[in-house]
């Protein structure tokens, strides 16, 4: 039993739902109490889609329990079959249903329905959302999918985009035309917007493109074995990756691909000199792996900042986060555990999150400017324009989109040049997000004469002037000033942090 | 209130009764309010990682100052043993209260896995009670979807709260209902200018602010899902005052006369106190009826306040009623309602979504209350909807509120007539 207050992931049958609502002629007889239908909204509302998710809930209630639960699922297949006329039906249970062990696949199976009914075993006590989407798409492809003639001109699949996915719906489009720009066809993009017929036609494609491992990695290890077909180990997010992903797709297929690179905006965009305040802007990663593995290159090598700590909710990507931590020389967090993210970045203080929605709320209590790249996704996440995050149009994404929440370099000079200014300081935050009020004139602080204040366990304290004056640092580097004094006072065996230790410290670890 | 009452009511119409699938939420939904409302509780869900994630779905926005409440998540090893389930059970709360010290009362919440299991949490709680006590007092409720539907959470935790209040003899009227602090204000002062007094209220905002009941207690509910409560409260030889619910002008004063006549007050005292705020109300509501004048409505089973929202709707707005589904009709608690609503639309009870869907697209009424679920799809069809969800968080009873009760059923109608030139591009949302 864990104590949860907000959750990176939802259950698995979340994620079969995320399958089967990106899909198209799909249906899903889910084995479910009524509650269990919040589940629509996600899609319905947080997405904004227009329809229902193909799903069947069979809603049974306590009353049921003693009497045939199994009937009640036996009836809702039949009339889901009947209403909704779909290609083929997927079927299971949620984490209740699991527990009356009503067996939805055996059940279905009997029935003789004439299309193909596909049994999903997801254990909930176990596995999350990303094991949902993983484990369904791979039953679909697997029951589905068949060898068969190639296409003439050189093609691949797309596969990982699900419904409910963070910018999954521009990131299709960006590579799609990408792809074509380098002679590569695409054969069938799925889970998202595939009908269970496409799936049947995936084996006439030369290779995948897996997109999203969390959400396809065990189809495309599946279709590299049983259809011959290879797939991409590049994921394109960013300008280094985009590259290597497509030096990847001409070392598989043979093709000299002819790139035009002529919308790449981020390198110079990064290069001009107003970007210089970005120079080893300390950020913290987290997400799912695969953004987290795009966005710590991206931050090192394309904005150049300095990434201070990295970690992934997810576990299955544990291996290859742990992997990339050591690479860089910093520690890997991984946990699906919010408030040991919120503590992890309390102790690192950075400059700045890279994260997702909860990393966003995180920051806004510690005052850390933060931008989303990953799911889980919340409304703001599907935003009316084209903002996908691969490609090079995603290049350019990713930049806007991580310098929005800063404070722009002259106005950063400005704050740490005139630091008690009333309507212009720190607390205020970056002055284009508006919002920012003028602090109350009145508002000074009471001099008091202040007991020197322990600042950590190594029984280094801070005098008063000392206090004062790490306050005139601004907020956005304060949390590193102190740190850096602090470890440079213990290591000198220095008990008082005067002024004087404090710009000493400043000298040692200028850079 | 005898020139409002039309001569046939709908309480004596057959009801539709479906068995189908439910497009609703579960009980568990009702901690998000309840955990603002009672702010030395905390409500500890025993359950799977869904409960968990559709606390986190239906709060929409993360209340991220940390909320009073939290999900302790069954594990593969507590299924198979449920002696250790306990154990980790009684490890968690530990460990949740020594971090929280703050908290006074602790509702040990139910759910659909912890009921299939036969997880005890009655004895769970009695355990923990006595571990923790006086610090802290354990209840448990279920939330369950399999035992509870939406807005039946609230009532099943104010029903087990029933048993532990002191027992009192006072001649007193306790007001029955998780209200918006503002609007529980505004019910509290109108009583007392009508010169109801004492008054208590259930739930209290603090535990240490309850107060005893017994045989001279009566009350009166402000929300009609209470029903287990009602029972309760019957059970402790408390008397229930019969009344429309307080939406509205009619409504609320038709509610506060029926409290006044339990007291011996005149109605002519309730008249006057409440002139002022009754021309208010009905200066508010005049100004969104104008919209609603001879629109048709038609409800989806939500949060049973189906019932006597549309009674207000019906009676104050104009509007007529096509269908009003609730998930479960109580008529002792909304049948003064019933008797205000002219015969006419179809009463139904339970669900069954597919069919009511295709009842709702023949019928293709102005305005459609349902869930959030069904909305987009729905207005994707090109009808105009309500989520059935704002008319539970928003401040809507009393006079005060009934222009903004009125407008949130206007405002798509308003919305729709000003985006009417704008056709739509559904691909777009794929």
């Amino acid at each position: 039993m864990k104590l949860t207050v907000w959750t990176y992931e939802g259950p698995p049958h979340i994620g079969a739902m995320r399958v089967a609502t990106g899909m198209k002629g799909l249906h899903y007889v889910l084995h479910a109490p009524q509650g269990d239908t919040y589940a629509d909204l996600l899609f319905t509302m947080i997405e904004r889609r227009d329809h229902r998710p193909p799903v069947t809930y069979t809603t049974f209630q306590a009353r049921d329990l003693g009497s045939d639960t199994a009937d009640l699922f036996k009836q809702s297949c039949r009339d889901a079959y009947e209403r909704f006329k779909p290609e083929a039906i997927i079927v299971g249970a949620s984490c209740t249903a699991e527990l009356i062990q009503d067996d939805p696949g055996g059940l279905a199976e009997t029935m003789g329905l004439p299309i193909p009914v596909i049994p999903l075993e997801l254990p909930s006590y176990q596995r999350k959302e990303n094991f949902g989407c993983d484990e369904t798409f791979f039953q679909l492809v697997r029951a589905l999918a068949k060898p068969m003639e190639r296409t003439a001109r050189i093609s691949c699949n797309i596969i990982g985009p699900t419904g409910l996915g963070f910018r999954h719906r521009d990131d299709v489009q960006e590579l799609t035309a990408l792809l074509y720009d380098i002679g590569v066809e695409v054969n069938v993009v799925a889970p998202m917007g595939a009908t269970p017929t496409d799936l049947t036609r995936l084996g006439a494609a030369h290779f995948n493109v897996l997109l999203y491992p969390e959400t396809a990695e065990a189809a495309a290890r599946y279709m590299q074995r049983e259809l011959g077909q290879p797939y991409t180990k590049n994921v394109p997010i960013g300008v280094g990756a985009t590259r290597d992903f497509i030096a990847e797709v001409a070392e598989m297929t043979g093709i000299t691909p002819d790139v035009d690179e002529s919308r790449l905006r981020l390198p110079w965009w990064s290069k001009s000199v107003d970007s210089t305040y970005l120079t080893g802007k300390r950020v913290f990663v987290f997400g799912d792996g695969t953004h987290v593995r795009a966005a710590t290159r991206v931050a090192r090598e394309e904005m150049g900042f300095e990434v201070v700590g990295i970690g992934c909710y997810n576990r299955e990507m544990a291996r290859d986060i742990r992997g990339l931590a050591r690479e860089i020389g910093v520690e890997a967090l991984i946990t699906d555990d919010y408030l040991e993210v919120e503590q992890t970045i309390e102790a690192l203080a950075p400059e700045m999150i890279l994260g997702t929605q909860m990393e966003r709320h995180i920051g806004k209590r510690l005052g850390i400017p933060c931008a989303v790249i990953s799911a889980p996704v919340h409304v703001q996440d599907f935003p009316a324009r084209y903002s996908p995050q691969v490609g090079f149009e995603g290049a350019n994404v990713l930049f806007d989109t991580w310098i929005h929440p800063l404070v722009m370099g002259l106005e950063e000079h400005l704050l740490a040049m005139f630091r008690e200014d009333f309507e212009f300081h720190d607390a205020a935050g970056p002055s284009h997000h508006g919002g920012h009020a003028p602090k109350a004139i009145h508002a000074e602080e009471p001099e008091v004469e202040q007991t020197p204040v322990a600042a950590n366990d190594d029984n280094v304290i801070w005098l008063a002037p000392a206090e004062k004056e790490l306050k005139k640092i601004p907020f956005f580097v304060r949390g590193k000033a102190k740190r850096n004094t602090e470890k440079y006072a213990a290591e000198r065996g220095v008990h008082e942090i005067s002024v004087d230790t404090l710009y000493e410290a400043k000298a040692h670890y200028a850079r | 209130m005898n020139d409002m009452t039309p001569s046939k009511g709908c309480r004596d119409v057959p009801v539709l009764k479906e068995r189908g699938q439910r497009e609703v939420f579960c009980g568990l939904t009702g901690i998000i309010w309840l955990h603002r409302k009672m702010q030395d509780a905390f409500f500890l869900v025993v359950g799977s990682r869904t409960c968990a994630h559709l606390l986190q779905s239906a709060a929409g926005v993360m209340i991220f100052a940390e909320p009073r409440f939290g999900t302790a998540i069954l594990e593969e090893k507590d299924l198979a043993g449920l002696a250790d389930a306990h154990e980790e059970l009684d490890r968690e709360v530990a460990r949740l209260l020594s971090r929280r010290p703050d908290i006074k009362q602790l509702f040990l919440v139910g759910s659909c896995p912890s009921e299939v299991i036969k997880l005890d949490l009655a004895r769970a709680a009695e355990r923990l009670t006595q571990v923790h006590f006086p610090d802290v007092r354990v209840l448990n409720y279920s939330g369950s979807g399999i035992e509870t539907t939406f807005t039946q959470g609230e009532d099943a935790a104010l029903a087990a709260m029933v048993p532990v209040l002191a027992k009192s003899d006072e001649r007193q009227l306790l007001v029955v209902g998780a209200l918006p602090d503002v609007v529980e204000d505004q019910a509290l002062g109108l009583l007392e200018q009508i010169g109801v007094t004492p008054v208590r209220v259930l739930p209290a905002k603090r535990a240490i602010d309850e107060h005893g009941i017994g045989e001279n207690t009566v009350f009166a509910l402000t929300q009609p899902f209470l029903g287990d409560t009602h029972a309760a409260l019957e059970r402790r030889g408390a008397r229930h005052i019969p009344a429309p619910f307080p939406f509205g002008e009619h409504g609320t004063t038709a509610w506060l006369k029926a409290i006044a006549a339990e007291f011996g007050i005149d109605e002519s005292v309730v008249d006057r106190v409440t002139e002022a705020p009754r021309a208010r109300a009905r200066k508010a509501i005049a100004t969104q009826a104008a919209e609603l004048q001879g629109k048709s409505i038609f409800f989806f089973p939500d949060s049973q306040l189906e019932i006597p929202l549309a009674r207000f709707v019906t009676t104050e707005c104009g509007m007529n009623a096509v269908e009003i589904g609730t998930p479960f009709l109580h008529q002792g608690l909304v049948g003064p309602d019933l008797d205000l609503i002219a015969k006419g639309p179809v009463i139904s009870e339970g669900q069954d979504v597919d069919l009511q869907l295709d009842r709702a697209l023949a019928a293709r009424p102005d305005i459609t209350v349902c869930g959030l679920g069904l909305a987009n799809p729905l207005e994707a069809h090109g009808l105009t909807t309500k989520w059935a969800i704002e008319l539970v968080f928003t401040p809507v009873h009393f006079y005060e509120q009934a222009g903004d009760l009125a407008g949130l059923f206007s405002r798509p109608l308003r919305r729709k007539e000003l985006l009417k030139g704008m056709p739509n591009r559904l691909e777009a949302a794929e």
